[in-house]
């Protein structure tokens, strides 16, 4: 098993950039890698089970189901069912922490999933860098500050 | 109702950092303003779980807490009030630190549940959040070097670029006189490594064996390409590059490593090399006892499982190591026996717990070894082949002859044949296996300070040289005349 975890310091509060991030179907209104999405059979996209369609910006085809979120704790965990790229038993969560010293959040992004031999340090390199620091990147441009 | 109050913050410092003074459950009075003493009830480490401190508080309220939970993997630490006199019931905390990947910073997570007195409610809550959380929080900051706006120094003296050092080089294997004083640079440090301002280095037997051209692979030399000795030294970081653990620049550090290239006035190594020093030990201090002091450490507890009663024999009694093993093994309750080249050192080496002294120039000891204790369990050998017959000869039956020198010549092979006459072990152990991971590096360090300072072993005399005067330091070395450990001042 393959773990990959990325965090980052958001100078907003938790409330705020959860309103941004917790849409399951908004990715391409705050992730720059993310071109479009919609949700499969016209679910609502907070509904547990609920089934994203998105395509990157390089043209890629994801299929991610939502497997678990809480606006209590500010956490959205979902699974790949489907991509290019490689990776098996894919399972990420995306969780933020308010920060009470200032209203800042403390976000963190993690994954756990399976891949081919020699293909560990590739992967990791491109969701813990690029995919999910890219998106924390586009966050603190957005709350701007840092 | 139980109350809950929870605070949170970010340390611009590493997890590893952080975490060091986090765990050690008897630390606030060290860094937290509102405790004035802490201690451990019964004699239990900080670390194990259940253990009790007592603290008593600046405004002299005394609360007793105990140690619940404590996960190194996870950097949590939950615990609990046991009693108090302040009128927290029920009072249970927890202490999280998670890494900002973004960075290489520290997210700080307090939070209780307690219960209080009916109407106390929110007075407690604010005194828990503020007084404790929040001013912990602001002085943590402060004890790892703040400046005025609260965050550590980071980066503030590294410029990227090397620097220049002034270095001790060898372009010929020979004499002390092939070492010459030159200039180098010391790269910025790359990942996982720090730079260091070195002030004090250690001189070792090793770096003679360097030097004069017998272990070639440790350190090819060309005029082209010098090599420059030295596998110990302390000062202060300079800079460190990420991945570097809990250095960060400012520290006061020490390191040893498999690599020589110590002798030089600021050297760029791995982190995982270096331990940072406690505020009692000096440089000098520091160079003159970290390789001995662990050399010492393996030889008594790993290797020669040296106890009451355990005979042992130390040659050059009164030499770096050997002060340092007369004294602690005198303390583990062994019967120490001796060898030196002069009166001098014979009473030096008396004074460090050294039992029996034999005073023999020509390597002649066997005889007395017998006669005084009837043989060795234990010998720590640095003479080499020279003393080669002398040693088996005072080796006890089921003895282990430890060669950790051969400051006379490398030994002749030993053959098995002639072990089995004695049920005899031999061994031939570098330091280096002994300190593979930071993680044993740093234990053995620290029991070298707490030796030091609960006066298990005795500081030696240590014998002082400008850097520029290696040469001179290595022919007192080799001359047999010096007492004690040598270091370099850069």
């Amino acid at each position: 098993m393959i773990r990959v975890y990325t965090s980052s310091v958001i100078e907003a509060s938790a409330d705020t950039v959860w309103s941004r991030v917790r849409d399951f179907n908004g990715l391409p209104q705050w992730h720059p890698g993310i071109a479009d999405s919609r949700i499969e059979n016209s679910e609502p996209s907070d509904k547990i089970g609920c089934v994203r369609h998105f395509h990157t910006r390089d043209g890629g085809m994801i299929r991610e189901r939502l497997l678990a979120l809480s606006d209590y704790d500010y956490s959205c965990t979902y699974a790949i069912l489907e991509s290019p790229m490689g990776v098996d038993d894919y399972v990420a969560t995306l969780k933020l922490t308010p920060i009470t010293d200032g209203a800042r959040t403390f976000a963190e992004w993690s994954a756990e999933f399976e891949c081919a031999e020699g293909r560990e340090r590739e992967l990791t390199e491109h969701i813990g860098a690029g995919v999910f620091q890219g998106g924390f990147d586009a966050l603190k441009r957005h709350f701007g500050r840092r | 109702m139980l109350q809950k109050v929870v605070r949170s913050t970010v340390i611009d410092a590493p997890i590893e950092r952080v975490w060091a003074i986090l765990r050690d459950f008897n630390s606030h009075d060290r860094w937290h303003d509102v405790v004035a003493e802490s201690r451990i009830e019964g004699e239990e480490a900080p670390t194990q779980v259940g253990c009790i401190r007592s603290f008593t508080l600046k405004d002299g309220n005394r609360i007793r807490e105990q140690l619940l939970t404590l996960s190194d993997s996870e950097h949590r630490s939950t615990y609990c009030i046991v009693e108090a006199s302040v009128p927290l019931q029920r009072y249970v905390a927890t202490v999280t630190l998670k890494t900002v990947t973004d960075g290489d910073r520290t997210f700080w997570h307090w939070e209780s549940t307690f219960a209080t007195p009916p109407g106390r409610e929110r007075e407690l809550r604010e005194m828990v959040a503020r007084d404790v959380y929040e001013a912990g929080f602001e002085n943590l900051r402060r004890h790892l070097g703040g400046a005025a706006d609260g965050r550590p120094r980071r980066d503030t003296v590294g410029t990227g670029a090397p620097i220049a050092a002034r270095q001790i080089q060898l372009q010929r294997y020979g004499g002390p006189d092939q070492l010459e004083v030159g200039s180098g640079e010391a790269l910025a440090p790359a990942a996982g490594e720090v730079r260091i301002r070195q002030r004090a280095i250690g001189v070792n037997y090793l770096d003679i064996y360097l030097r004069r051209g017998w272990i070639p692979p440790m350190l090819p030399v060309s005029a082209e390409t010098p090599g420059v000795l030295g596998m110990e030294a302390a000062g202060s970081v300079i800079d460190a590059g990420t991945g570097a653990g809990a250095l960060l620049p400012g520290d006061r550090v020490a390191y040893l490593g498999p690599r020589p290239g110590a002798y030089c006035s600021v050297r760029t190594v791995p982190a995982e090399w270096v331990v940072r020093l406690p505020a009692a030990i000096e440089d000098d201090t520091a160079a003159a006892l970290l390789l001995k002091g662990i050399t010492a450490d393996y030889l008594l507890r790993d290797l020669g499982r040296v106890g009451p009663g355990t005979r042992l024999l130390v040659h050059a009694a009164a030499g770096g190591v050997g002060l340092l093993l007369c004294s602690w093994a005198r303390r583990l309750g062994a019967t120490v026996v001796g060898t030196v080249s002069s009166e001098a050192k014979a009473r030096v080496a008396r004074e460090h717990g050294c039992g029996q002294v034999i005073v023999t120039a020509d390597y002649r000891f066997a005889d007395a070894v017998q006669r005084l204790v009837g043989g060795a369990d234990v010998i720590v050998d640095g003479l080499g082949d020279a003393a080669r017959d002398e040693n088996f000869a005072a080796l006890a039956r089921r003895g282990h002859w430890i060669s950790l020198g051969q400051a006379s010549g490398p030994l002749q092979p030993i053959s098995p044949d002639w072990l089995v006459q004695k049920s005899a072990t031999f061994s031939r152990p570098v330091v280096f296996d002994f300190v593979s991971t930071p993680a044993l590096l740093a234990e053995r360090a620290e029991r070298v300070w707490s030796a030091l300072a609960a006066g298990v072993i005795a500081l030696p005399p240590i014998e002082r040289y400008a850097l520029d005067a290696a040469g001179q330091a290595h022919a007192r070395l080799e001359s047999r005349q010096s007492i004690g450990p040598l270091i370099l001042v850069a």
